[in-house]
């Protein structure tokens, strides 16, 4: 709808459908009322209940001080929508604008929203996965199975992953007095989205805490006894650990097979989108009508070289809801561009850890503040001679001053003078970051240039 | 009943929440923050102080009733906005 006056009429008496109730769907539909969209919108869900929040599901609820029924997000401001939750979508015909639902119904669209977000990856095996005490932690469902199975006491927690999720389960479970093994087939936890010399950290917190962390392992089954629950696990360096719960933590796959054959960019990485959230099709050429924000959008980064960014952040779901929303109702001169810095946080082990920009872009680190030994430091990570991320445990205010830098594009290793640098940190160390064709669990960034041929990638699990 | 999140990208640590309203936000260890993402209705009041006080406005709470929330239903009517932000 050019500039001829339809845009007005889209405001006034348009359809906006957005497929998705979590998050990023909800943000972007206070916005849409927001910015005066006075049309009909539509809120598709798969999930039966109103948009909630995920961090609680992590930790307050874990560790049993919070109900994972009742994480539900604050409302901003009515949307005044027509809510079909519990009935997925299911397909997307772009030339009729029509978003399929699992009961039958279309739902016609003049803009459409794509929020789908990702879920987690289930344990390979169907009939392993099947095995009473085994658990992923996604859905407020998924929290409160796990959340009753902790209260219950089990012998053993058995998570498999050491990623961002698998060691907030992890430090849930030791802060609950319950044994609990962690099994990464990296060589530390959060390896992949910090590297090796932070990643030796979080290895030390874990184990300080009575973790029996193995690392360079993968599990290679599930046992199960003769009435069908968990019991224990094969361990690919020969040993087993008796576990009767079980949790697979082993990331996320995005939302994307519903449009398979809709001729949208989306696949395993996700949907390709423009910096504005527009969603390309598989040609490459971008639409005008259909947009993508939250994890399920992968987007170029002006501050990143332009890299097509993919990010399971819940700061990123929030900013990016608000600029697709802005963007489906202006005229091309009026839209923004998604650029906000990502950044995201995990509290685990008593330590908040925080980050901001991609470190796991990063080559190399230099820990400006604090002390890896003390486990209180801000490490710096550097790019081709700037600065593009900055990690920081339990030294949160300090990251707005890293982020500057980030924005700035300011040199590695930074010139600048504190007041609390230690000898470690005179110098820069290799970041150590896996080799990237050796997956490793839960990076929270993906990184990646877009090409059509993309949609025919298929992911090859690690078991 | 108030539905609570917290913006844990903004927040600071400044623990201004966890003196004022302490029956929904804890410190957890130097510098994280635990909440009860849904409070009863009782400490509304410290709740909102609580709110105001975030020195970096970190704190998300209810500004409107969703509404119903069946499928096929249509949300309230925008009212009792007390202080979106």
């Amino acid at each position: 709808m050019p500039g001829d006056g339809s845009l007005e009429q889209l405001k006034r008496e348009g359809r906006i459908v957005v497929v998705g109730a979590s998050l990023a769907g909800l943000r972007a539909a206070e916005t849409l009322r927001e910015k005066g969209f006075a049309g009909s919108l539509t809120m598709i869900g798969d999930e039966p209940c109103e948009p909630y929040d995920r961090p609680p599901l992590s930790k307050q609820v874990l560790l049993g001080r919070a109900s994972a029924d009742r994480t539900a997000l604050p409302r901003l401001r009515s949307v005044d929508a027509t809510w079909r939750l519990g009935s997925p979508a299911t397909g997307l015909d772009m030339a009729a604008r029509r978003v399929r639902l699992a009961d039958g119904d279309e739902v016609p669209y003049d803009r459409l929203l794509i929020a789908t977000g990702v879920r987690a990856r289930r344990w390979p095996n169907e009939a392993e996965a099947e095995l009473d005490g085994v658990f992923s932690l996604r859905t407020r469902d998924d929290s409160a199975a796990l959340a009753r199975r902790l209260d219950a006491g089990p012998k053993r927690v058995l998570v498999i992953g050491g990623g961002f999720t698998g060691s907030e389960i992890a430090s849930a479970c030791r802060e609950r007095d319950l044994p609990v093994t962690v099994t990464e087939r990296g060589a530390a936890p959060l390896v992949g989205a910090l590297g090796g010399v932070v990643g030796a950290v979080a290895a030390e917190m874990q184990r300080e805490h009575g973790v029996d962390l193995r690392t360079g392992v993968m599990v290679t089954a599930l046992e199960g006894d003769a009435s069908g629950r968990v019991r224990a696990a094969q361990l690919s360096d020969g040993t087993s650990v008796e576990a009767d719960v079980v949790v697979v933590s082993l990331g996320a796959l995005r939302n994307t097979e519903w449009l398979a054959g809709s001729g949208l960019g989306a696949g395993p990485r996700g949907i390709a989108c423009d910096a504005g959230c527009r969603a390309f099709d598989i040609r490459g050429i971008v639409t005008d009508d259909v947009y993508a924000a939250g994890d399920v959008a992968r987007c170029p980064h002006p501050l990143f070289g332009y890299q097509f960014l993919s990010l399971e952040h819940w700061g990123n779901a929030v900013s990016q809801a608000r600029i697709a929303a802005h963007n489906m109702l202006s005229e091309s001169t009026d839209r923004l561009p998604h650029m906000e810095v990502p950044s995201f946080w995990s509290s685990q082990f008593g330590v908040n850890i925080k980050s901001v920009g991609i470190p796991s872009m990063g080559t190399e680190i230099l820990i400006a503040q604090g002390s890896l030994t003390d486990h209180r430091f801000l490490g710096v990570y550097g790019y081709q001679g700037r600065v593009i991320g900055a990690v920081a445990f339990d030294h949160g205010r300090w990251l707005p001053f890293y982020q500057e830098l980030i924005e700035s594009t300011a040199p590695f290793p930074p010139t600048f003078a504190t007041v609390d640098r230690r000898p470690e940190g005179q110098r820069p160390l290799d970041a150590d970051f896996p080799d990237p064709s050796v997956p490793t669990h839960g990076p929270t960034v993906t990184l990646s240039g877009y090409s059509p041929a993309d949609r025919r990638m298929t992911f090859t699990p690690a078991h | 009943m108030v539905r609570i999140a917290v913006d844990l990208n903004r927040c600071q640590g400044y623990a201004q929440c966890a003196f004022l309203a302490p029956e929904i936000f804890a410190m957890h260890g130097d510098e994280a923050l635990l909440y009860d993402p849904e409070a009863d209705d009782a400490p509304r009041e410290k709740l909102d102080r609580a709110a105001a006080a975030c020195p970096v406005q970190a704190i998300l709470v209810d500004a409107v009733e969703p509404g119903g929330l069946e499928p096929g239903a249509a949300d309230a009517p925008a009212e009792g906005v007390s202080r979106a932000r």
